[in-house]
């Protein structure tokens, strides 16, 4: 077990470093720099003017020593500095990751919280009228594009309620902190709990199918107990590699969610960082969210052996 | 004895009325104007940018030597106020301004203002000086200022190397304020010092921006605002509904669309909402030194193909203008009178007739019904831009050109069309001051950095000094619609349209003043005041 982890923090390390080439590379590739948007901004294009401020920036140097700079940096706690605010970089990450880190965390309880019980019972109530329309919502939560559905929470909030709940900082009352948390992470954590409903029914229609559920039942085992203790323990492994899958892909529906509802959060400031190709923004961001996933991936390889006492990690 | 009581009670009820009439119109002071804003600011040096969205958050902190009355919504030589110079004064030949400066100012970090500061600001501008902006969009309007000199702490002199009026007028905009010299332009993009009403408190990018009130102002009683929250919303459709909540006292300026501000209507009906021209022409950059755009007859028949009511009918519900180069009357100073407007070809009421003479130039070079003119409609990815190119596209098919639209992001938009790379464009012109300096001389004079399409005609150039130079206003106006007639008849850059926007603020909001004649110039917020 102790062979397996160092090799796969060994792999996460190359992982990283792969993709610290790849976001490098990527950002270089796509047409425009900081210096073209300042002057496209500008809307003009002086040779000099421009030839200084890549100068000052260092983008007129090779990629090499560009990569070379940054990562130099990056082992020592340098991020360098943004290219729009002109602040540290960390500065202006850290400040935001909590705002995300909490919406992201609530999305996800979200997600499971609602996910897992409805497809338990949507899978025990199998061809009921209720399974049915659990069926046609979770079918819904995958259709609807999070920022339809949050442009659509956000009118009809202001059509019955005459408010919004719009991002504050400082809110004033625990339910507006509430709200302008909880809203958020519902409309994005809404297609991921309706997937892992999904799972999770599919995932529980065949286990209950299995024999050992039959013979705890003739045993006398009462209903809870087979679809709770015997059925969903054996099912849920899916569902936790789902809802890890959904942690990675979350950062997608929070881009829009953020922006929908004006959430000055990490997703938001990512696009807001590539739109003006702010490389030691974006560079750092992506590193960070790989960070997330290959962490998150780390993760639930690790809960298999908890959940299911027959995986067992070996050299 | 009952009449008496009467009418001593109708005299007590109408002098209750009066009073409360007149303390409603009363400015009070204190609250906190909410506004959203746009998108975030790339930086807070007004100098350094070229869009009002640094000028909307940022003009509060600053004041410039003279300005425009704040109060009046069209921007023209007899609305420059005072500001940070007392009083101004040309010279017998009109080529030396000089100001006497106010004493007593202070900058926001308490060092006193002097003429010094003044000097320093223009040096940089003109790129005399050690220190450098990042970037100085706006260096071509100071080409005819020689220097700047000081006579003591408080009197500085422009001199000229010929009569130009019209510096003043640039000296007006929004784009214009006075920088600290002690301050360097890498604090001022982060954290600007000014002398004005508002002191910056913070800037957090694509988050919020929060200015104070200055209580050592200049002014006195002024600002009546204890400060300024913009709270950055780049999402529309978000920030309108935010607005419609109640959770911002204004919209961001000129930003309602027209389609949008039915909505606005419909859900906030209490809101006060206006919709005036905001000086951007919509037009086309023609590549005319390169095939096919070389061919004159292909240029003249593009021109006569615009069906212009169309774009704005289907764009602006019908409220955009149609014009020249200079902003359309009544809004607009310098246009040309619609009688003269409508001989140039293209502009006639007639556009089927204007169609058949454009196919008949194009058969002329060469093109028809079986065989048309491919070209790459080139613009922006922004809807502003991408909209009306469509609607151009549709427009030249009935003259056998084929146009395929090619958007072109942002970062790519001006390297492209600086080097040419493109045969018809649609472009975007915003105009800081409705001066026919600023617009000629940086839009269509020679090596101008922002003259995209190299137009370059010195019989023209000649007419653009002239103008300039001309300090009767009437003669001066009688030059600038003789250009602005021959440069549409060259096909130099065809006006399609001048856009119109709205802004909205609830009821309570007072003292706010839209400019008519430039986006640019009216957010020094010092007289609005909130009556709750």
């Amino acid at each position: 077990m102790f062979a397996y982890i160092v090799r796969r923090l060994v792999l996460m390390l190359v992982t990283l470093f792969g993709i610290s080439v790849i976001i490098f590379v990527l950002l270089r590739i796509v047409p425009g720099n900081i210096v073209d948007i300042l002057f496209a901004a500008a809307g003009y294009v002086d040779p000099a003017d421009k030839a200084n401020l890549e100068r000052e920036l260092g983008l007129d140097q090779s990629i090499v020593v560009q990569y070379l700079h940054w990562i130099g940096g990056l082992l020592h706690g340098d991020l360098g500095y943004s290219y729009v605010s002109e602040k540290p970089a960390l500065d202006e990450i850290l400040p935001r990751i909590p705002i995300t880190a909490r919406l992201a965390g609530l999305a996800l309880m979200f997600s499971a919280s609602i996910g897992i019980p409805l497809g338990v019972i949507s899978a025990v109530r199998q061809g009921t009228r209720l399974d049915y329309v659990l069926r046609v919502v979770s079918l819904s939560g995958l259709s609807l594009p999070a920022f339809w559905l949050g442009l659509l929470i956000l009118m009809a909030s202001v059509a019955l309620f005459g408010t919004m709940p719009i991002f504050n900082p400082n809110p004033k009352t625990w339910t507006e902190a509430i709200a302008i948390y909880c809203v958020p992470a519902m409309a994005v954590g809404f297609r991921s709990a309706a997937l892992t409903m999904r799972i999770t029914r599919s995932s529980m229609l065949e286990i209950l199918r299995q024999d050992y559920i039959r013979t705890a039942r003739a045993k006398g085992a009462s209903e809870a107990s087979v679809n709770y203790r015997h059925a969903l323990k054996n099912a849920i492994l899916p569902v936790v590699t789902v809802i890890g899958i959904e942690a990675a892909f979350l950062i997608g529906g929070l881009i829009v969610t953020e922006t929908v509802f004006n959430i000055p959060g990490v997703a938001r400031f990512l696009v807001e960082a590539i739109r003006w190709r702010d490389y030691p923004i974006v560079q750092n961001l992506v590193m960070l969210i790989a960070v997330v996933v290959v962490l998150a991936n780390f993760t639930v390889d690790m809960l298999y052996a908890a959940l299911d006492p027959r995986i067992r990690y070996t050299d | 004895m009952r009449s008496v009581q009467a009418l001593a009670a109708a005299v007590a009820l109408s002098l209750l009325a009066v009073s409360s009439i007149a303390v409603a119109g009363e400015p009070k002071q204190g609250g906190i104007l909410r506004i959203y804003h746009r998108d975030s600011p790339g930086s807070a040096s007004i100098h350094e940018g070229a869009t009002y969205s640094i000028n909307v958050p940022f003009m509060p902190v600053f004041n410039n030597l003279v300005m425009y009355k704040q109060d009046v919504a069209q921007n023209s030589t007899d609305t420059i106020v005072p500001d940070l110079a007392e009083s101004w004064a040309w010279s017998g030949d009109h080529k030396t301004l000089t100001f006497k400066l106010r004493q007593g100012v202070k900058w926001h970090d308490g060092k006193p203002f002097t003429a010094a500061d003044v000097k320093c600001t223009f040096d940089m501008l003109m790129g005399k000086s050690q220190q450098k902006f990042r970037q100085n969009p706006r260096k071509a309007w100071y080409e005819q200022v020689n220097d700047v000199t000081t006579n003591g702490d408080f009197e500085v002199a422009f001199n000229l190397k010929r009569p130009q009026p019209a510096l003043l007028a640039l000296l007006a905009s929004g784009y214009t304020p006075v920088y600290p010299c002690h301050v360097s332009p890498a604090e001022m993009r982060t954290h600007p010092i000014g002398t004005g009403p508002f002191k910056f408190v913070e800037f957090k990018a694509n988050e919020s921006i929060k200015l104070t009130r200055n209580p050592d102002y200049w002014k006195k009683g002024r600002p009546y605002l204890d400060g300024i929250e913009f709270t950055i919303i780049p999402n529309r459709s978000t920030a309108i509904l935010a607005f419609v909540a109640g959770k911002f006292d204004m919209t961001f300026p000129t930003e309602v669309s027209i389609p949008l501000l039915k909505d606005v209507k419909t859900q906030a009906p209490n809101a006060v909402c206006v919709v005036e021209p905001i000086n951007v022409s919509t037009n086309i950059i023609v590549n005319s030194s390169a095939p096919p755009f070389d061919n004159l007859d292909i240029r003249h028949a593009m021109a006569l193909a615009l069906d212009r009511k169309a774009f704005v009918s289907i764009l602006y519900d019908g409220q955009a203008d149609i014009g020249g180069t200079m902003l359309p009357a009544p809004a607009g100073l310098w246009a040309m009178p619609k009688e003269m407007l409508e001989t140039i070809p293209g502009y006639g009421p007639d556009v089927n007739a204007n169609r058949e003479e454009a196919r008949k130039l194009m058969q002329k070079a060469g093109y028809g019904p079986d065989k048309h003119l491919a070209v790459k409609v080139s613009t922006r990815n922004i809807p502003v831009y991408r909209d009306p190119a469509v609607i151009l596209i549709d427009q030249l098919k009935s003259i056998y050109i084929d146009g395929e639209l090619d958007v072109v992001e942002t970062a790519n938009w001006f390297p492209k069309v600086a080097r040419k790379d493109y045969a018809l464009g649609l472009n975007l012109t915003g105009n800081a001051v409705d001066d026919p300096d600023q617009s000629f001389y940086e839009n269509y004079s020679c090596g101008s950095e922002r003259n995209y399409t190299n137009y370059c005609n010195k019989e023209i150039e000649k007419l653009f000094d002239e103008e300039s130079q001309e300090t009767d206003v009437a003669k001066r106006k009688k030059l600038v619609w003789d250009i602005d007639k021959k440069l549409q008849e060259d096909v130099a850059r065809p006006i399609i349209f001048h856009g119109r926007a709205g802004t909205c603020w609830q009821p309570y909001v007072k003292g706010v003043t839209v400019m008519v004649n430039s986006s640019y110039n009216g957010y020094r917020y010092e007289d609005v005041w909130l009556d709750k």
